[in-house]
């Protein structure tokens, strides 16, 4: 617990800035030792006005229902439990941190999403996060496309002091990535981060390049890429779920960053997308700086929506 | 997952035949469903709740025509109330102001605003000849200044310099006076993106706001936003006085809920729509499309009433006489059903209407299809009228001329050939159906998995 108690200190401050949109004002959702009528409805409103969308929020609400019929939540102590039971079941399966073996090295990560989720940003801060833990990085600036996405991670690789490995605008993207994961093992570097465009997933010529970049990686490690992230934005509504899905089917996602929780959006995408896909939610970004990544937790997660 | 609305209207409302006019219960199954729609496409509940207490009004004793299921006449209700709520018609750019006319830019981080700066310079230099300086004030974003000095240089308009330790206000205030000594019309001040619980950057951006006066204050926000959409609209509608809206990304598949969010809390115009990354892909914010979107994965029926709306009713009546009458099927004739295919909208407007059609249109992006056709028209254009005629003529030797005249390589005036001889057996098989059977039969050929289910 000492462990996530960093990540429930920030995530409590960015989550909820000290006011949870999910036990906002509980205690008035009863009457006596009753829950209100109307109490239902309103934690589904709640939900829904977090993004959990309908399927997610459908499932929680359900079994709180059969909780509530069962005489089980007559107050608000027993409501924020039950909730917090519930919301924990729904995300402990996605709850796995990324672990990065010794023994395969270098470890290559891509890092995907549509366009403006924050990648580039969340490799800057994970690279710092990784050099930290005493590994060694390389950056490849993949993003060949956008204006100036090389100075950004240039910067990023400035902030994090780690290598970067560029080819400037308009390159092969692929080529970089290939090069880069060719200067690691040269290097005896312990990962190898990637950074690549943003893309829609409607965008299919897009989407067959990323396909492209796992080919020409697999020629170095036909186990590569070992991780797979894809960011998403937790501003994001219903179409966060789609990006996910198509995403995976084109390169096999691993996992998931969701991004921007220090904002007003609540991220409750994440619900949805832990409902539908068993794909582990590794970070989550909750600001602009180089420390402002945390690995997810349900737990904690949980607990700072539930006692802010 | 999502049925399309009009199944579900259809469900709900169909079985009930044979009355005049929509009843109250009809209307309360109906809104039961339109607001699981409207929610599943982002749209903000509170402005769902508002939504459908106006379509309540509006659609109490609504006629039932004999053309319209009572599903499709609710539709129609919904759709009209969405498309008017979403604006209307388009409004314009203002640049009513004693130059420089002043656009400040203002949004969430990585919404579009430095790409959006980008297209609209362009779009003013190019379609109101306008002169145009880009500034940033963003001395946050890693390469944020360097990014927009790139764009700027893409797209040919003066960029500002700017560096990161500068006062935000200091550079907005140098790069207006730059911009009136030197007579520019139109200065253009991308910000960096902010979250709107952070204070001190929402205070710099209503300094911004004090020290430029600008004439547009556009709030530019991402169309795949959920239903935090309402909330940073009106906290930065609550600091800014916002004179309008970009809705960005809308090139994906999105449903786009966000646009009514923002139009309903802002009460600001949507005035353009992001439709790709490059510099070019700006578009003039169209209500009736967003409002088909948010409610299904494409509207069969405002595409049909949009078909039998714009294409030449008389044009494609007499094109199907005359089919039946000799049996012929020229180039001239070719020409003219590209024509009308161009007067529908492009393509890809057209595509995004249909069920699956966000998949479609990334299939045929490769092929670029508006471009085809223009090519089609040229080469057309440089054929003789015996040619059009009696397109047989056509050998090599013609080829090469009329390729030569075209500016074009002899393979496009093959595949021309090619084209027109698949479309004249296309046309004989279906000579005197309508345009109806055509839409039939273009549905027919979408791949199996994109019609929705049933
Ligand atoms: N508040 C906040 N902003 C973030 C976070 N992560 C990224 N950003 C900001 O989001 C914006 C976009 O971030 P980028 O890292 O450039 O996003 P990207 O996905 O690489 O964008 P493209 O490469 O253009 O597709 C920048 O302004 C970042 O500072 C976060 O966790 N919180
Ligand atoms: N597909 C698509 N991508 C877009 C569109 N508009 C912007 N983008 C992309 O979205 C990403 C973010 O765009 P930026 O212009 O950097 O966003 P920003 O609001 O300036 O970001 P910050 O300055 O970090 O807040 C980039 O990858 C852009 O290429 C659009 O209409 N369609
Ligand atoms: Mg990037
Ligand atoms: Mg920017």
């Amino acid at each position: 617990m000492s462990e996530n108690s960093g990540f429930l200190t920030k995530l409590r401050a960015g989550l909820n800035k000290g006011d949870s949109f999910l036990t906002r004002d509980l205690g008035t959702l009863f009457s006596g030792d009753k829950l209100r009528d109307d109490a239902i409805e309103e934690l589904e409103s709640r939900l829904l006005m977090a993004d959990a969308g309908i399927e997610a929020t459908t499932w929680l609400i359900e079994r709180l229902q059969s909780e509530v019929n069962a005489g089980r939540v007559k107050n608000e102590k027993q409501l924020r439990a039950v909730l917090k039971k519930f919301l924990v079941e729904l995300l402990s399966p996605v709850s796995k941190p990324l672990v990065i073996p010794p023994f395969i090295k270098p470890y290559i990560l891509f890092v995907a999403g549509v366009n403006g989720v924050g990648k580039t940003t969340t490799i800057g801060k994970l690279a710092s996060r990784l050099k930290k833990e005493g590994k060694t990085v390389l950056l490849a600036a993949g993003d060949t496309f956008r204006a100036a996405a090389v100075q950004q991670l240039t910067t990023w690789a400035e902030r994090a002091d780690v290598p970067i490995l560029s080819q400037g605008e308009g390159a092969d993207s692929a080529s970089v990535i290939f090069d880069a994961v060719q200067s690691a093992k040269s290097r005896g570097i312990d990962v190898v981060i990637a950074d690549t465009a943003g893309r829609l997933h409607t965008q299919a010529h897009l989407m067959e390049e990323l396909r492209k970049i796992k080919r020409v990686v697999q020629k170095h490690d036909p186990y590569a890429p070992h991780e797979v992230l894809m960011v998403v934005d937790a501003t994001t509504g219903g179409n966060a779920l789609t990006q996910a899905l198509q995403f995976h089917e084109a390169i096999g996602l691993t996992g998931i960053a969701i991004t921007k929780l220090d904002g007003t959006a609540k991220g409750g995408i994440l619900l949805a997308i832990a409902r539908r896909m068993a794909l582990p939610v590794r970070f989550v970004g909750l600001g602009e700086g180089v420390e402002d990544l945390e690995p997810f937790d349900a737990e904690a997660y949980a607990e700072a929506l539930i006692n802010p | 997952m999502f049925e399309n609305l009009t199944t579900r209207l259809g469900t709900v409302l169909d079985s009930i035949r044979g009355q005049g006019r929509l009843t109250e219960d009809q209307i309360n199954a109906a809104t039961r469903e339109l607001r699981m729609a409207l929610l599943e496409a982002d749209v903000a509940l509170p402005v769902v709740k508002e939504f459908i207490e106006r379509i309540k009004v509006r659609a109490i004793g609504v006629e039932i025509t004999q053309s319209l299921t009572p599903g499709q006449q609710f539709l129609r209700v919904v759709q009209q109330e969405l498309t008017q709520t979403l604006g209307g018609v388009a409004e314009p750019i203002n640049l009513r102001a004693q130059p420089p006319a002043v656009i400040l830019m203002a949004g969430l981080q990585g919404a579009g605003k430095t790409t959006t700066t980008g297209k609209l310079a362009l779009f003013l230099k190019e379609r109101e000849k306008k002169t145009v300086i880009v500034v940033s004030a963003d001395v946050y974003r890693p390469a944020a200044i360097e990014q927009l000095r790139i764009v700027a240089g893409n797209v040919g308009v003066e960029w500002f310099p700017s560096e990161v330790g500068q006062n935000p206000i200091a550079i907005a205030e140098a790069a207006l006076a730059h911009a009136r000594k030197t007579y520019a019309d139109v200065l253009i001040v991308d910000t960096a993106g902010r979250t709107t619980v952070n204070e001190d950057m929402m205070k710099e951006i209503t300094a911004l706001h004090g020290a430029l006066n600008p004439v547009e204050t556009l709030f530019v926000v991402d169309s795949m936003t959920g239903q935090d959409a309402a909330k940073t609209a009106k906290a930065f509608a609550d600091v800014l006085p916002l004179t309008g809206v970009v809705l960005t990304k809308v090139d994906g598949d999105s449903r786009g809920g966000a646009a009514l969010s923002v139009r309903q809390v802002t009460g600001k115009p949507i005035k353009f729509m992001g439709m790709g990354e490059k510099s070019d892909k700006l578009e003039i914010f169209h209500p009736d499309r967003i409002a088909t979107r948010i409610l299904g994965q494409g509207d069969m029926l405002s595409l049909i009433e949009e078909t039998t709306r714009k294409v030449d009713q008389e044009k494609a009546l007499k094109f199907a006489e005359k089919l039946k009458k000799n049996k012929t099927f020229d180039l001239e004739d070719f020409r003219e059903q590209m024509a009308q295919v161009q007067n529908m909208g492009s393509m890809e407007a057209i595509l995004d209407k249909l069920p699956g059609g966000a998949q479609m249109k990334a299939q045929v992006a490769k092929a670029n299809p508006e471009k085809q056709i223009k090519r089609s028209v040229a080469i057309i254009n440089s054929m003789t009228k015996q040619e059009r005629k009696y397109p047989d003529l056509i050998k090599a030797s013609r080829k090469r001329r009329i390729a030569a005249g075209a500016g074009v390589e002899v393979q496009a005036v093959n595949q021309l050939m090619r084209q027109f001889e698949t479309t004249r057996d296309m046309m004989k098989k279906m000579a005197g159906g309508g345009m109806m059977k055509m839409m039939r039969s273009l549905a027919g050929k979408m791949p199996p998995g994109m019609m929705p289910k049933r």
